[in-house]
């Protein structure tokens, strides 16, 4: 190293030299081709790049020289630099990219592992028929109306022209509540809630009643003394059975595909005239498309309707009833209704929340 | 009631009779349920009528074996072994000859059995496909057939029976009268009446009878034949048609009044006439009067059975069974036939009450034609006469003044406007007429047309308007009424709790638990398991008069037994982590039961009437609960998961109460069945709505459930409809972020500490979370130290730390003051 004031000549300034300069050049490209990572193409930096590096070095002499030869030598050292730069920044890339790649490599697992930790949950078949059907119904303009399960004989059998000792009320075979002359019993059927409805509503009414109902029957493959309906009533002016028909067979398309239908038989209800079975035309039916008996329906009964000081003159109405046990039965092809009672968490679970 | 289609067809003018299906899909069609129906046979092969010639007693075996000489055609005998006694010599019997095939692919050939060959089979009934009757071998009246006659003929095997189910309000078409009559409205072929016979002008009475209660009968009709001939048989032709409807053949006299029951659809009754003494009274039995029915049980009798009184005493309970002192015998032949109409409703009342349905009081309480009485008196008689050689008498009584079907006018066009159809000119009046009514057709003052029907005697179902316009629209074809979807008026969709409902049931599924839905009966002794004292309130539950199963009779307060019933069953087949749940109407006897008031149907109740009748039902509110057990988090390749415990219940069932929009408040309670130290009741505001946590460990090992078995139960219509509005402003200035320690009384509640911060950090105050819990050396015994971290944001700037460092003191502050809280050092 020389002091300010020597006598200097460039040439004899051995570390600005092009030979030199180019060397230490050669040498860092070396130094980090040699460095197999990031670790080692670190400790080699200082030596290239570092304040002590050969190229830092010979940068110092620049200010001896003479203005001359200042502009040249700054150059010719600017380049080696940058050219040691450049060839650091590239060794990092590569090498920083190897070590991504290798990092999220180790890093990788068996996305097949089971990882359930929590137990699934489900609602139980029925309802989820329940809110499907008042579903269909609400979009229809329908209202969803309620009632206890425990009902007054008057709700249950009186206001739905079920006559004192008719057989019609005896083949019900219904619950009776202690003590014998209590009048009370659990509702045999959804239909109560049509004397409520007109009692309580504002005329017209639309209105769908899913709920529980009860009956003496022993639990078999195809009977639970405990089950439920979905009641339907409307009473407007001007109603007739095709209306009756065409709100089946709407609703028939709804829950069992565009093919569906229904057809009429008639049939006896006390609370309906005229009263008629209803099938419907099933595409999915287990061994082919066809009838099934789905549930009741008819003509609003005038002494319904007088019962609830609804005109029999002005208005008219109609009304139906299936059983939701029943129609999951068939259109799921269940084989055996005590598992919808039962509460096996085996049978619920595959419903998960929406069925 | 089962009607073999011969029977059927013989009153109607068919060119062509059709199938025994097309008949089945008529009947379908104007609403007769058809059961079932069940083609005779078939059977094949030589099968003819035989005569029994010797019967040799074989007494080697453990059971009567008989190996008989039965002739089966001219000069030819065959050789038969019988398991069947109920023959004698000479008696003529229905053979299967080797090579036939009867029913079921019963084929019979020449085989040896019981040591000896049998040339074939002497047949039972139900061998041959006709009835089930297999009490013994089919034995032919005298006379019916020579040996060697082929016996499908004689049987008449090549026929249907039909198993029909009219409604109930169709008491005529429980016979074969009535029913060839709805074949022929379905069909539109002409029908002979067999009810419209010729009576003979009676001389005198042939009994004295007295109605006495005219409200129980409107009719009584008697006849009375001499000189029956007790050991005449039943005709062939009419123990076949009985066998085939499915009843048995007794006797000649009984046989012939269950016949014309059948054919014309009224009842008959037989008397032992030299059993009767005196008068024959008709009335309410009087207490404490008892009867020995004829199947020899002696009933108790209400004071509001029909009965039929002679000098002795009771002697029929009426419409449904007579007596036995008086019932006709083997050796009765002096008969006193009666035929009448009783009450309805008390026919009903009474089979109830006796547990004594039959066939007879089956069409009394469905309404009997009034006008049949004399008919099918005559005809039995006649029947008597000709069978048994008996001598009608010409008195007849007749008594009682029967009600007639009153005459219902409606404007002629009601049936199309019920419809929805415009139905040819004339159908109306035609198909009325079809059914049997006269009909008449008037223009009103107002210039609409009025038909007017009279109906027939044996349609008393038929009252109003609407009933007539079923009978148009049914005979026309309920598949012509078109589907039309009615406008319906713009709706509200669900109401505001039903929405909160149906989130409350989805909210459980999503969280792991499975909904069920056990029946609401439950067995009282279960509240014993749960240990609760005598005067619980959840004790105090409604009883099931009838219940399936005895034990079960009462009706659940408390959803808890049956989801524990439920819970144990999962458990029983094998399942280990389970969580269920149930959302149902529990029942709630109300303190002072009041009586249902009595209210006609007449008219609208009144406000005040609703109002009472409602109030004397039992409150009924909808409750959800739940139970756990086992892990709530399963164990698996990521560790070993995690128990249920009792915080999962109270957090169960705090997410039901957000899901209905309210946050319930949770206080330290103990209620059993929980555990007395880990029940949480929870509460809206002080409102309390119900219970969560672990199970009381007794009761946990009563009910064999697992330990720490967890249960939430909550009122769902206690939780109040809040008006659920947020209105939220984010800020977007930088939160503060500070934490606290405070140290308690161990006995001072999580939440009071927790309340007290919330309300007293301020405005600034966003969010609160208790993040630790210590209890230890550190703090001191009787002591627990609370960790919370809040959060501080201002709306409107930057918030400094020192504005949250003070609102955080003041908050430190006032627990302090209230709860004895102390900074942790």
């Amino acid at each position: 190293m020389s002091g300010a004031n020597d006598p200097y000549d460039p040439k004899e300034v051995a570390a600005l030299s092009a030979e030199n300069l180019d060397a230490a050049v050669r040498k860092a490209r070396e130094a980090f081709a040699g460095a197999a990572d990031l670790e080692a193409l670190a400790s080699v930096k200082p030596g290239h790049l570092g304040d002590r590096s050969p190229v830092l070095l010979a940068r110092r002499e620049i200010g001896a020289l003479p203005p001359k030869a200042k502009a040249e030598a700054g150059k010719r050292v600017n380049q080696a630099q940058s050219a040691i730069k450049t060839a650091f920044d590239e060794r990092f890339a590569v090498l920083q990219a190897e070590r991504d790649e290798r990092v999220l490599r180790e890093e990788s697992v068996d996305v097949t592992l089971p990882w359930d930790r929590f137990p699934r949950g489900a609602r139980h078949p029925i309802t989820t028929l329940a809110e499907r059907i008042g579903d269909v119904f609400v979009a229809m303009g329908y209202e969803i109306a309620e009632g206890p399960e425990l009902e007054t004989e008057w709700f249950n059998f009186d206001a739905l022209n079920f006559g004192k000792d008719h057989p019609a009320r005896s083949m019900q075979d219904t619950f009776y509540i202690e003590p014998g002359d209590s009048q009370l019993v659990l509702r045999t059927h959804t239909s109560p809630v049509q004397a409520r409805t007109l009692l309580e509503r504002d005329l017209p009414v639309y209105v769908v009643c899913p709920g529980r109902t009860f009956r003496t029957d022993e639990l078999d493959a195809t009977h639970t003394p405990v089950f439920h309906q979905v009641e339907g009533l409307a009473v407007d002016k001007g109603l007739t059975m095709g209306h009756l028909k065409g709100t089946l067979d709407a609703f028939a398309r709804a829950m069992f595909g565009e093919d569906s239908k229904t057809r009429l038989r008639p049939s006896f209800f006390p609370f309906t005239e005229p009263s008629a079975e209803v099938d419907v035309w099933f595409p999915e039916k287990k061994g082919g498309a066809g009838w099934v008996e789905w549930g009741g329906c008819g003509m609003v009964n005038p002494n319904v309707l007088r019962a609830t000081g609804v005109d029999p003159d002005v208005y008219s109405g109609f009304a139906f009833g299936m059983g939701l046990e029943r129609t999951l039965q068939f259109r799921n092809g269940l084989p055996d209704m005590r598992d919808m009672v039962e509460g096996d968490v085996r049978f619920t679970q595959p419903f998960g929340t929406e069925a | 009631m089962r009607v073999p289609v011969s029977w059927l067809v013989e009153h109607l003018g068919f060119d062509e009779v059709p199938t025994p299906d097309e008949l089945a899909d008529a009947f379908t069609r104007i609403g007769i349920e058809v059961e079932e129906v069940s083609p005779l046979g078939p059977v094949t092969g030589p099968i003819v009528a035989g005569r029994v010639v010797e019967i040799e007693e074989l007494t080697e075996f453990k059971k009567p074996i008989r190996y008989c000489k039965v002739e089966v055609g001219p000069e030819q005998v065959n050789q038969i072994i019988c398991g069947a006694t109920n023959f004698v010599e000479g008696d003529s019997v229905v053979v299967a000859l080797p090579g036939a095939v009867l029913p079921g692919d019963f084929a019979i050939a020449e085989r040896k059995t019981y040591g000896r060959v049998s040339q074939g089979m002497i047949c039972a009934a139900d061998e041959l496909g006709i009835g089930d009757d297999h009490s013994g071998i089919l034995v032919l009246p005298t006379g019916t057939a020579q040996p060697g006659d082929d016996a499908v003929e004689l049987l008449g095997l090549n026929d249907s029976v039909i198993e029909l189910a009219p409604t109930p309000d169709r008491g005529y078409a429980f016979s074969v009268r009535g029913l060839a009559r709805e074949i022929a409205c379905a069909l539109d072929v002409p029908f002979g009446d067999p009810g419209v016979v010729e009576i003979p002008e009676p001389e005198g009475e042939a009994w004295p009878v007295h109605i006495e209660d005219r409200a129980a009968c409107s009719r009584f009709v008697a006849r009375r034949v001499t000189g029956v001939d007790p050991t005449a048989p039943t005709p062939w032709w009419m123990r076949r048609r009985l066998m085939l409807a499915g009843m048995r053949s007794i006797s000649l006299p009984v046989d012939v009044t269950n016949y014309v029951m059948l054919e014309l659809g009224q009842p008959l009754h037989a008397f032992d006439a030299s059993a009767l003494s005196g008068a024959l009274t008709v009335r309410r039995a009087l207490a404490g009067e008892k009867l020995t029915t004829l199947d020899d049980s002696v009933r108790a009798l209400d004071i509001d059975d029909i009965v039929i009184a002679d000098d002795s005493g009771v002697i029929s309970l009426a419409g449904v069974m007579g007596s036995a002192s008086t019932e006709v015998r083997d050796d009765s032949s002096d008969i006193l036939l009666e035929a009448a109409n009783w009450d309805p409703a008390s026919i009903a009342r009474t089979v109830r009450r006796h547990k004594l349905p039959s066939e007879a009081a089956k069409r009394f309480e469905r309404t009997v034609d009034p006008a049949l009485a004399p008919v099918a008196l005559e005809r039995a008689a006649k029947l008597l006469n000709h069978y048994a050689e008996g001598s009608i008498k010409p008195g007849r009584t007749d008594v009682g003044a029967p009600t007639l079907p009153e005459p219902v006018s409606m404007p002629i066009d009601l049936p199309d406007r019920v419809a929805g159809v415009r139905y040819a000119r004339g159908v109306t009046a035609r198909r009325l007429g079809q059914i049997g009514c006269q009909v008449s057709v008037t223009t009103s003052d107002d210039g609409q047309t009025i038909v007017t029907a009279v109906p027939p005697t044996w349609r008393a179902d038929l009252v109003q308007p609407a009933d007539l316009v079923e009978e148009v629209l049914r005979l026309e074809g309920y598949d012509t009424i078109p589907s039309v979807l009615p406008p319906a008026p713009a709706g509200r969709g669900l109401t505001e709790q039903q929405r909160r409902r149906r989130t409350v049931w989805r909210t459980l599924a999503e969280d792991g638990f499975v909904e069920v839905k056990p029946f609401p009966f439950i067995d009282p002794a279960v509240f014993d398991a749960f240990g609760l004292a005598e005067d619980d309130v959840r004790r105090n539950t409604v009883g099931v008069l009838n219940p399936l199963e005895s034990d079960k009779n009462a009706l659940a307060t408390t959803l808890l037994p049956g989801l524990l019933e439920t819970l144990q069953r999962n458990l029983a087949r094998g399942a280990k982590d389970v969580a269920l749940y149930n959302v149902a109407q529990v029942t709630l006897p109300r303190a002072q039961q009041v009586p249902v008031p009595s209210l006609g149907v007449e008219r609208r109740p009144t406000e005040a009437e609703v109002a009472s009748m409602l109030a004397a039902l039992p409150q009924q509110p909808l409750h959800v609960a739940g139970v756990l057990t086992g892990h709530r988090e399963l164990a698996g390749w990521w560790g070993k998961g995690r128990q249920a415990d009792w915080p999962d219940a109270v957090e169960a069932a705090r997410r039901v109460g957000q899901a209905y929009g309210v946050t319930l408040r949770v206080v330290q309670s103990d209620l059993l069945p929980w555990h007395p130290g880990r029940c949480a009741e929870l509460r809206v505001g002080d409102w309390p709505v119900g219970h969560a946590g672990e199970l009381h460990p007794k009761v946990v090992e009563k009910l064999g459930l697992p330990k720490r078995t967890v249960a939430f139960e909550l009122d769902l219509d206690a939780l109040p409809l809040d008006d659920h509005r947020p209105a939220p402003v984010v800020s977007p200035y930088p939160p503060v972020l500070l934490d606290v320690a405070l140290v308690v009384d161990a006995s001072v509640p999580v939440q009071s500490v927790t309340e007290v911060l919330g309300a007293s950090a301020g405005d600034l105050l966003e969010d609160l979370r208790l993040f630790d819990v210590y209890t230890g050396e550190q703090v001191g015994e009787g002591k627990k130290s609370l960790a919370y971290s809040l959060r501080f944001r201002a709306p409107d700037r930057t918030l400094t730390v020192e504005e949250a460092t003070s609102a955080r003191d003041a908050a430190v502050a006032a627990a302090g003051e209230r709860l004895g809280a102390a900074l942790r050092a």
